[in-house]
């Protein structure tokens, strides 16, 4: 175990400055962010003084290692535009971020789950066909549209629940989220719902394949044959095995809720870091949106890291750090 | 009947019929037999011949399309297949045990073997988790797998496969039932560990007095193990008798068959002769006798269903039986 966590940071470093040199090129790539940040009318002399206050008229080389060199000490940058560290930029933003996408994954797998379950252990019933239907709405429907309809519905015609904004924010162990205080949760409901509902399509037929695949096995006849009830034999025996590609699948879908949270965020103008992804982009701020990337493969490896952790506690076959 | 008093289970006409898209597969067509206490009882036949669909009908545990759609199964008298799905519930595990054919598949693969014995015990006694463990490292300790305490954590990936089939003999043994039905139990394994297995099997019912029911395709295995031998064919049991007497004086022409094609029977230098053609597809099978398409013995009347006869102890559905005693 240790030496699997060992290697596996040393591979994320790896990864880590990969992607930082990836980025930082890709990003060096697009536009002047100097036409963007100066005064149209700015006298020349100005303008070279703000371009090389930016550091903008150094060689690309060396661009790169002033800045890989401010980020081995934890700064990512300034923003242009906020004349702030981006990287504090991103953790204000990175909570509400987060506790959208933490809720929408609860709502993924406490919806998904179940359905799965009957949907699997009663294929081709009236409740499968029903399930699966809607599953394919739940995948086939653009995200965005989901989101408008959600509005227009539970806002607009029945007024049940707020549509934009993250509302009051309560703190808890120093921790400050909407999820502390009854007016965010019920700012939280409608986006939360919105990011969820792909995956809880996604949830619901990785469940119903599983049961599917494993019920029939010999195993699952075996513990019918030793007289075990059907409730012990669905939700211990065949319900461990499915969580072993659910865990997988799921780990991955979190990273890319993470990151692509952008849609829902711009929709019920959620103040996350989607959103200030947008907007940086939007001005060419490259600090920002250079620290941004980092931030999400950082979480993205970690979610992994989680992943095959939980997956080793799940299935006695798997053993961390005995692989070659 | 070898059984002293009542048998242990008695199978009256029990048909198992699977309804698929094709057609009625009677995969179980007209079997009655039975088991008595403490008796041992090889069930033989080709792979299709429906013998483990009758062990696995005994239980309860045809999968659909599957459906035991007539007769009786008298367990300890009682009919099984009147009782409700609860009650049978007590009886799976508790009073009729069953061993599978693969012990790679029989385990779960994400739970540890304690749980899985452990979980059997509580699912019949109400007794406490320490207790259900002390029997379940007994029962391990009684198949003969060593240090018993510490193998009750580990995983069944890391035990052999003839010592999974010993963990799923010990899990049968747990509640000492009154009746095991092994399907093919040695199959999946190496021919020496076949022979453990068997002989461990053989001593465990002999010792806890337990009535067996040994499916197998293995006419050998059956010979040095059971009391009594019934042969299966299409569906249904084509001759059943004392285990000495059928192999040595085969009434059935089938079964004759299936002996002059077993190696060991054939004496030295001779040809095996294996039997003429393909057992029949379930789904169209010739009326009256299954087998008169490969029979030398097939006349017309063959074309009528065969009334089981009952000679001495010998039980035999043919027109045309080989005939011994006048010999």
């Amino acid at each position: 175990m240790t030496v699997f966590v060992i290697r596996r940071f040393l591979q994320s470093l790896a990864v880590l400055a990969v992607t930082a040199v990836i980025v930082f090129i890709g990003i060096y790539a697009i536009g002047d962010p100097a036409e963007m940040l100066i005064a149209p009318d700015a006298s020349p002399a100005e303008r070279a003084q703000v371009v090389a206050s930016l550091g903008l008229d150094k060689p690309l080389w060396e661009q790169f290692f002033t800045f890989a060199w401010n980020a081995l000490h934890g700064d990512l940058g300034r923003s242009f535009v906020f004349n702030r560290p981006s990287i504090s930029l991103i953790f204000e933003r990175l909570p509400a971020t987060l506790e959208l996408t933490l809720v929408g994954l609860v709502f993924a797998l406490v919806i998904g789950i179940p359905l799965g379950l009957l949907s699997g252990l009663k294929p081709n019933s009236a409740t499968d066909e029903v399930i699966m239907t809607g599953s394919i709405f739940g995948f086939s429907l653009p995200s965005f549209w989901q989101g408008m309809m959600l509005i227009m519905i539970f806002s607009v015609w029945l007024g049940w629940l707020p549509s934009t904004g993250r509302g009051e924010v309560g703190e808890f162990l120093g921790i400050r989220s909407s999820l502390f205080t009854l007016d965010g949760l019920t700012h939280l409901i409608l986006p939360a719902i919105n990011l969820s509902l792909f995956k809880v399509s996604l949830v619901i037929r990785l469940t119903r394949t599983g049961v599917r695949e494993t019920m029939p096995l010999d195993f699952v006849k075996f513990a019918r044959a030793k007289g075990l009830s059907e409730k012990r034999i669905v939700f211990v025996h065949v319900f461990k095995n499915i969580l072993i590609p659910l865990i997988t699948v799921i780990g991955l879908e979190l990273g890319s809720m993470l990151a692509f949270a952008v849609v829902t965020e711009t929709i019920f103008a959620w103040p996350g870091i989607g959103k200030l992804l947008i907007d940086s982009i939007m001005r060419l701020d490259r600090p920002v949106v250079v620290a941004y990337l980092l931030v999400i493969v950082s979480l993205f490896i970690f979610i992994n890291f989680v992943v095959d952790v939980l997956y080793s506690l799940v299935d006695p076959r798997v053993r961390l750090g005995d692989a070659q | 009947m070898t059984g002293i008093g009542t048998p242990v289970l008695e199978v009256r006409n029990l048909s198992t019929h699977f309804m698929t898209r094709r057609g009625v597969l009677k995969a179980v067509d007209d079997v009655s037999f039975s088991v008595g206490r403490r008796e041992i009882v090889g069930l033989v036949g080709e792979s299709g011949s429906g013998k483990s669909i009758t062990g696995f009908s005994i239980l309860g545990l045809v999968d659909p399309p599957g459906r035991v759609v007539s007769g009786q199964i008298l367990f300890n008298g009682e009919d099984l297949l009147k009782m409700p799905p609860k009650a049978m519930r007590t009886i799976r595990g508790k009073r009729i045990a069953m061993i599978f054919q693969d012990p790679m598949m029989t385990l779960n693969p994400v739970l540890s073997v304690g749980t899985q014995m452990i979980e059997t015990v509580l699912a019949h006694d109400k007794v406490s988790r320490a207790e259900a463990r002390t029997r379940s490292r007994d029962a391990l300790g009684l198949v003969g797998i060593p240090s018993p305490e510490e193998r009750l954590d580990a995983y069944p990936h890391q035990f052999s496969g003839g010592m999974r089939q010993r963990v799923a003999i010990a899990i049968a043994l747990l509640h000492r039932p009154d009746l095991i039905i092994a399907d093919e139990p040695t199959t999946a394994l190496d021919v020496t560990i076949q022979s453990q297995i068997l002989f461990e099997i053989k001593r465990l019912a002999a010792e806890f007095g337990m009535a067996l029911i040994w499916i197998s395709h293995d006419l050998g295995v059956v010979a040095a193990l059971a009391d009594r031998i019934m042969v299966m064919y299409a569906g249904k049991i084509v001759e059943a008798g004392h285990v000495d007497g059928v192999l040595r004086e085969p009434r059935h022409p089938y079964t004759s068959g299936l002996l002059s094609a077993v190696p060991a029977a054939v004496p030295r230098g001779e040809p095996l002769r294996p039997i003429p053609g393909f057992a029949p597809s379930p789904l169209s099978r010739p009326s009256g006798c299954a087998f008169r398409d490969r029979c030398a013995r097939a006349t017309g009347i063959c074309a009528t269903e065969p009334m089981p006869s009952i000679a001495a102890d010998r039980e035999f559905r043919c027109f045309h039986p080989h005939l011994w005693s006048a010999a």
